[in-house]
């Protein structure tokens, strides 16, 4: 660094190796057993599953193995109602457009104002180009949806509802079993994307109504190109990639072996981490966001503290913008995301803490950290000691104080 | 990411400048936290009304800092008149380039240097001498930006689409109320270039949708849906696909189910190119629009 500049780090504890990766909701490391276990699917069991010989039953026993194994984390009847997909973009869109196809005569769809793009995206899609109407249901300042809206909103020619479990950007849950028996009673088929609440969160479909459950690979330490949607049997769901029997016909293309046995053995082990997702590192994120709210003036957390995932918080900082924030971060070799317009290349900043009600003055300084079962004390300290520091350097140089928020 | 310089990085890191100028002959405050960024600008003048001090203070991404950074240090020592002559490409080719989509952050720092001028005649009770000034009336409420502002940066940039306005202005980011004045804009300083002979860049302007159709009236309604719907391909999906090799490419006329267009990048000296229009764009017309579409290359 040049003289007279900015150090970030003097009179810090040294950097952890290899830096701090606080950006698990955008994706995860791969996990060294998931690793282990994919890896023979790329060299001796090559075989096509769908082969009359031994090569493709070593691939097809690979496949049935991680089937098993996905359908055990999601608590499902029988893996057969396990679809793999090349990630959660997929299986929210074949959920949607694969039920849409199946009721040709309903022209409605019910979701929320807060969903991933995958979803959200989708629906504008299909409301601007496919003559479809979406409801987008409303959230309140701490991100809980209006259950009396989205009951009124169903109807009878209401194709699907499709409602995130917990929130990418602010953790913050939706009770779907709750949701469920609404949308049950109205006879519609609800969809949830629970791209984030898999392996964070116990998952039960035996016990449950929910009629599909997108998830993704990459989310839970297994690698990216790879999710599987959740059908539950006997519900009616038209492909969206056709000219195969793979997946019993509901998702054509030789199965990518290797990532889908990687995403069964990231299940079985995101299974075994449950606890500790819930206990050790809630303990750390907790411990993360006490010592910045404590320390860091005018910061807020974005959402309900408890109803959330136990990985993720949402800090706005006051007067300061985003991006500033994470290149600061990230010199001091720390990974995190925020929700400002200028990390997305749009004018806008997250539609999320946008349709939460969150002013434009806190939206554009809002950081998401976001932890996993890698994650340690040491490092969380190590951000939480950095990061007051460059608070008050971009606040050294932002023209905006509690003075004067704005020109 | 984005990929910046390293003059941005070191000026973001190393802000020159910072704070406000004590007793300062002139301010000025642009952007708003709205917006997502906003710069102050305060500078002091000696005797010969040279720039000798300059400070600012911006909220703002990295290179919205890095950007007021290395405006400070490109006035210091300026007369008034010489730092009006400072422009948003000045400040961006001083930092070795900014993303596209963050233009709008060195034409933030030409603005602020503007609203300074403006405060520092304001000051004197004197008019503003009008060579120094691009002031003008609002055309985006949403980001409070001028006509003249955008009047600028369609010349300066050869800026040939709304959306490269709102990359370089953030005009039309918000509501979208004002793409229709922005089109008006991108016509009449495209025609006043072409007028003046200025050198045609390597695409033309896209005009009015209305001006590809030679039709008559009663046919117009659906000629306008084609090209409409053919604008849309090429902004989007071709547009996209072509831009990933450095290419682009734009619609010239629309006439009898012809469709001419015009490579544009790399597109336009590539030897593939007749493959790219009848393989990949001709199909991708007749999949998505009509069935009996035909691509011509107008070479320029």
């Amino acid at each position: 660094m040049q003289g007279g500049g900015f150090d970030l780090l003097a009179g810090l504890p040294a950097t952890p190796e290899g830096g701090v990766y606080l950006d698990n909701n955008a994706t995860t490391s791969v996990a060294p057993e998931v690793i282990e276990a994919m890896l023979p699917y790329l060299t001796e069991h090559y075989g096509n599953p769908s082969s009359m010989h031994r090569f493709g039953a070593a691939a097809g026993d690979g496949l049935a193995m991680a089937r098993d194994q996905v359908a055990a984390l999601l608590g499902a009847a029988a893996p057969g109602e396990v679809i793999f997909t090349a990630g959660g973009s997929e299986s929210d869109n074949l959920a949607i457009v694969g039920t849409l196809r199946a009721y040709p005569d309903r022209k409605h769809i019910v979701t929320t104002a807060v969903e991933h793009p995958a979803v959200i995206g989708l629906c504008r899609d299909l409301e601007a180009r496919h003559g479809y109407e979406v409801d987008y249901i409303a959230v309140d300042g701490e991100g809980h949806l209006d259950l009396d809206q989205l009951r009124e909103a169903i109807r009878d020619d209401t194709a699907i509802v499709s409602i995130m479990m917990a929130n990418n950007e602010t953790g913050v849950l939706f009770d779907s079993e709750a949701i469920c028996q609404i949308v049950k009673e109205r006879g519609t088929v609800f969809h949830v994307d629970a791209v984030q609440g898999a392996g964070k969160l116990p998952l039960d479909m035996n016990r449950s109504c929910i009629d599909m459950v997108s998830i993704s690979g990459h989310k839970l330490h297994a690698p990216k190109g790879v999710g599987a949607l959740y059908v539950r049997k006997g519900t009616k769901l038209r492909p969206l990639i056709v000219g195969g029997h793979q997946e019993r016909g509901r998702r054509a293309g030789t199965e990518n072996v290797a990532s889908c046995v990687a995403l069964g053995a990231a299940c079985q082990l995101a299974a075994q981490h449950l606890d500790d997702e819930n206990t050790r590192v809630r303990a750390l994120r907790d411990r993360l966001e006490e010592k910045i709210l404590a320390s860091v003036p005018d910061s807020v957390r974005n959402g309900d503290r408890q109803q959330r995932l136990p990985n993720t918080t949402n800090i706005s900082f006051q007067y300061i913008e985003g991006e500033g924030i994470l290149l600061l971060l990230d010199r001091a070799g720390i990974a995190a995301s925020s929700g400002s317009a200028c990390t997305s290349g749009s004018l806008e900043p997250s539609h999320v803490l946008k349709a939460m009600g969150i002013p434009f003055t806190s939206a554009h300084g809002s950081i998401r950290f976001s932890l996993s079962h890698y994650n340690n004390e040491a490092e969380i300290d190590y951000v939480a000691a950095v990061l007051p520091r460059i608070v008050a350097r971009l606040r050294e140089i932002t023209p905006f104080s509690e003075k004067r928020a704005t020109f | 990411m984005w990929k910046y310089s390293e003059e941005v990085y070191e000026h973001f890191m190393n802000p020159r400048n910072v704070g406000d100028v004590e007793e300062p002959d002139g301010v000025g405050e642009v952007g708003s936290m709205a917006c997502g960024d906003a710069l102050r600008l305060s500078f002091k003048l000696d005797e010969e009304d040279r720039i000798t001090e300059a400070k600012f203070r911006t909220f703002g991404c990295g290179s919205a800092i890095a950007s007021s950074s290395i405006l400070t240090e490109m006035i210091l020592g300026k007369t008034l008149e010489e730092a009006a002559q400072v422009t948003n490409e000045d400040i961006a080719r001083e930092l070795g380039g900014l993303p596209r989509e963050k233009m709008h952050c060195s034409v933030m720092g030409r603005e602020a240097l503007e609203a300074a001028m403006i405060d520092h005649y304001k000051r004197l009770g004197r008019g503003v001498p009008c060579n120094l000034l691009t002031q003008g009336i609002m055309v985006c409420h949403c980001y409070s930006v001028t006509r003249d502002t955008v009047r600028n940066a369609i010349m300066q940039n050869k800026l040939k689409s709304v959306e490269d306005v709102t990359n370089f202005t953030k005009a039309g980011g918000g509501c979208g109320d004002c793409h229709h004045d922005l089109k008006h804009l991108l016509d009449e300083c495209w025609e006043k270039m072409e007028q003046e002979g200025e050198e045609e860049p390597a695409g033309t302007p896209v005009p009015l949708e209305a001006s590809f159709v030679d039709t008559s009236d009663k046919e117009q309604q659906g000629q306008q849906e084609i090209v409409r719907q053919i604008t849309e391909l090429f902004a989007n999906d071709i547009g996209v696909a072509l831009r990933n090799d450095g290419g682009d490419i734009e619609l010239v006329r629309f006439r009898d189910n012809k469709v001419f267009v015009r490579l544009t990048g790399n597109c336009a000296a590539c030897l593939a190119s007749e493959a790219t229009l009848k393989g990949y764009v001709e199909e991708q017309l007749r999949e998505h629009v009509r069935a009996d579409l035909e691509v011509i290359e107008v070479k320029t």
